[in-house]
């Protein structure tokens, strides 16, 4: 029988070459290293949790995208305000430069919190300097200064400012931390510059980077300790690093870390507080989600304080439990027990969530585009409902991104790195995955042609996906999208001879 | 080109465009205010247009300092379009009409943009109607875009350049060539020529004219050190006004007379190396070769053995 659609790695080689073939022969060369599927590794040890041991690196990642081909990244502000900093929930996020900037990243990622909007919490809200043409001949640190000012009186509640740079104040060269260390002995709250300007770097990678220091440099090498100073540090003491509190993501997770006897210092960063950050290098232990935008500041923990970090995944049950015991062994045996403890608790939730959902969505092929963790994490949550995932990638993934998904990747699967809007559509097209995982830009694309989709970067207004709450949550949302009866309407009547015949 | 280009472009032509260019400090402001009020004296009616944050290109025509720049004015009142043309443009020595860009404070915002806001202020707002020349007088070195902007699309047809026989001077002019040449083949931009200003360095007039040569161009004129032109700065003055019946006042006359005679005639510059240019110097003696400098080095120690 004649295969309708890709199916396999050979199947996959030949899309690739197929896809390349439309590109003129420089962009040919260059995407090429972008793409590939991923092979067996005889030399790495299998994952301890996946027993998979595959290899996906492309041979190019984290350079620059080339003009023209429509990626999905963004910029190095948008790693910075709309990722690390911006769901900081007691300090105030200015977007200082022009309007735009602040005006499209307004109320942020859905990064859930918990305080009263506008009084003691303000992730939602969007502070901008507005800057006019007068500002960019000028300078704007003066309006920044007085900006500062005028927000002190308006939110006294808010811990203190951070100044997310635009691409201008870069290049009219203003003195952003002149101001910030103005404003930090005036008002006595931490001031934080940000130099994320936009044309930096390749994606918003460097942004996450640049923000990492940020914290480093204004919140630990200058600042005073600050909430710190009194913590009295307890043994289970654990930072969780990387969770950004996406629909809730965050709790589902802080709560299981909280049942096996872990006290959670401090979730960087959806809902944070200033006080939180500043208490980290007092826990013992840096837990970390999101190891692409935040190992830089666990590394720089590891060396300054001491604190060990360690990965983990808390999408699916299987790695979930993975997770929490290998987390559990870093400490006493009443952690361990601990971890067995809430592993016994939810398997009855995992049981009735797989026996409900795994045989509507058994055998279902996905194909995955994501940023930060995603394209890795959520594989195997996918592997504990029966599905398979066939292909995946990295908006702004480095080399160690890819090696690290050799652990959740079996080998066969397509891997696409900074994919362009005609590849991904292609892909999409040649294999005709039962669902898409991707973003806003993707997903009606996607069910124009006839094939079920869900973003994977807000959880498409739902969620959390994380912990054993999330799994239950995650698996209802993909049986939603595959099952929903709207796709046995997607051809017109009329091309069908079956409904004709029947009338 | 259809008609109404046509038109427009025989008003443009009309009109005549000039810019000063030149190493910082070399008398640019000095110089083309002397020459503007000479070719005032020929019944042509002239606007400077000040492209320097330090707003002094037209002290000597006002006889003071301009006070009201386009953009300090313009942040005043919230944003260049609040303003008035009469608010900044005022009317100096001959009817000589002045406008300071202005700009920034030194080591703030950006002083490039602030000149390409304040020259589209000025042309929407027919700064450049009913006047036969419009002289832009540009800082130092062409640093960025907005410092260009003199120079590009349907700007200053020539530019000038103010130089002397000092080596930096030579350089920059040499520089500033490069932009010219930039927009050039884009715009209609041409070199009108260079103006030495004297320092009397060594064989300063034959090493301009070289320079000249090299670039492609010719030395416009060769304006001699006097002391009389301090004398009339220092009472906020031009030569001309000053002391009209000098000799200086004469040569600035002259000057006047050949940038007037020479629209049109300005060329695309041929800027050189660095090795040429040094090269350059070293055939007039002026910059040791490292044979030579060797030479003098050993000659020196066998003296002192």
């Amino acid at each position: 029988m004649a295969k309708d659609h890709a199916d396999g790695p050979e199947d996959y080689e030949a899309l690739i070459e197929q896809v390349l073939e439309a590109y003129p022969a420089k962009a040919k060369k260059k995407r090429a290293k972008h793409l590939q599927v991923s092979a067996p590794d005889p030399e790495a040890e299998p994952d301890p949790a996946t027993g998979i041991a595959s290899k996906c690196d492309t041979t190019k990642s984290n350079i620059k995208s080339i003009p023209g081909v429509m990626t999905v990244r963004g910029c190095a502000y948008a790693g910075s305000k709309g990722v690390v900093w911006g769901p900081v929930k007691d300090m105030i996020h200015i977007s200082h430069g022009p309007v735009g900037c602040g005006q499209y990243s307004w109320s942020q990622r859905r990064n859930y919190y918990i305080g009263k909007t506008g009084v003691d919490s303000f992730v939602t809200m969007q502070f901008t300097t507005d800057f006019q043409e007068k500002d960019i001949v000028f300078g704007g640190d003066k309006k920044l200064a007085k900006m500062i000012d005028e927000l002190e009186e308006l939110f006294p509640l808010s811990n203190g400012t951070t100044i997310q740079s635009e691409c201008p104040i870069g290049l009219i060269g203003d003195d952003i931390e002149a101001v910030a260390k103005q404003k930090n002995k005036e008002h006595d709250k931490t001031m934080v510059p940000v130099r994320c300007e936009g044309f930096r770097g390749v994606s918003q990678s460097l942004g996450h980077h640049i923000a990492n220091d940020a914290v480093r440099d204004w919140v630990y090498e200058k600042g005073d300790g600050g909430a710190a100073k009194d913590y009295e540090p307890g043994p289970y003491d654990v930072n969780v690093i990387g969770d950004y509190n996406i629909g809730g993501d965050a709790w589902a997770s802080r709560i299981l870390l909280e049942e096996m006897g872990l006290n959670v210092v401090g979730n960087w960063s959806g809902d944070a507080t200033l006080a939180e950050m500043e208490r980290a290098p007092k826990a013992r232990l840096n837990l970390i989600h999101c190891y692409r935008s935040m190992n830089y500041i666990c590394r720089y923990m590891e060396e300054k304080y001491d604190i060990g970090w360690m990965e983990y995944n808390f999408f699916g049950p299987t790695q979930i439990a993975a997770s929490l015991r290998a987390i559990a062994e870093k400490f006493d045996d009443k952690i361990k027990e601990g971890a067995e403890k809430v592993i016994a608790k939810y398997q009855p939730l995992v049981d009735q969530v797989n026996a409900k959902y795994r045989p509507r969505l058994e055998g279902k092929s996905v194909m995955l585009y994501v940023g930060g963790l995603r394209p890795r994490h959520v594989v195997t949550a996918y592997d504990d409902l029966g599905m398979k995932v066939v292909g995946t990638g990295y908006e702004f993934g480095h080399g160690d991104d890819y090696k690290r998904t050799g652990h959740y990747v079996k080998d066969g699967t397509l891997i696409y790195d900074d994919v362009t809007g005609y590849e991904l559509e292609k892909f999409i097209e040649g294999i005709r995955p039962d669902l898409v995982g991707s973003g806003i830009k993707e997903k009606y694309p996607v069910q124009k042609m006839g094939i079920p989709f869900r973003q994977m970067h807000s959880w498409d207004y739902s969620g959390p996906y994380h912990g054993y709450d999330g799994y239950a949550i995650f698996a209802r949302d993909m049986d939603l999208a595959i099952n929903n009866p709207v796709w046995g309407m997607y051809d017109a009547p009329w091309t069908q001879p079956a409904a004709i015949a029947a009338e | 080109m259809d008609e109404t280009d046509l038109q427009k472009d025989l008003t443009m032509s009309e009109l005549r465009q000039i810019a000063f260019y030149g190493k910082g400090g070399i008398g640019k402001s000095t110089t083309s205010q002397n020459t503007l009020a000479a070719l005032v004296e020929m019944g042509q009616k002239i606007l400077i247009v000040g492209c320097d944050p330090k707003a002094d290109s037209t002290r000597l025509i006002l006889n003071s300092k301009a006070q009201d720049t386009v953009l300090h004015l313009a942040a005043e009142m919230g944003s260049v379009e609040d303003l008035e043309l009469e608010d900044v443009l005022k009317v100096g020595y001959q009817d000589i009409k002045c406008v300071e860009s202005g700009g920034p404070e030194p080591g703030v915002g950006c002083a490039g943009r602030g000149v390409i806001t304040s020259i589209n202020f000025l042309e929407e707002n027919g700064a450049y109607d009913d006047v036969d020349y419009v002289s832009y007088d540009v800082l130092g070195d062409v640093v960025c875009g907005g410092f260009a902007m003199p120079i590009r699309e349907n700007k200053a047809q020539e530019i000038y350049i103010v130089m002397s026989g000092e080596m930096m001077a030579l350089y920059a002019a040499n520089n500033i060539s490069k932009g010219i040449l930039k927009y050039a083949n884009s715009g209609g931009v041409r070199l009108g020529g260079l103006i030495c200003n004297e320092r009397q360095t060594d064989k300063e007039l034959e090493l301009a004219e070289a320079m000249a040569a090299k670039l492609g161009s010719k030395l416009i004129h060769f304006v001699p050190r006097d002391n009389i032109v301090q004398h009339a700065e220092l009472r906020r003055q031009t030569v001309l006004q000053y002391a009209p019946d000098s000799q200086q006042a004469d040569e600035y006359r002259q000057l006047a007379k050949k940038i007037h005679e020479n629209s049109g005639k300005g060329v695309i510059p041929t800027p050189v190396t660095m090795d040429e240019l040094e090269e350059m110097l070293m055939e007039f003696g002026i910059m040791q070769s490292e044979e030579e400098r060797l030479a003098a080095i050993a000659a020196s120690e066998a003296q002192a053995g």
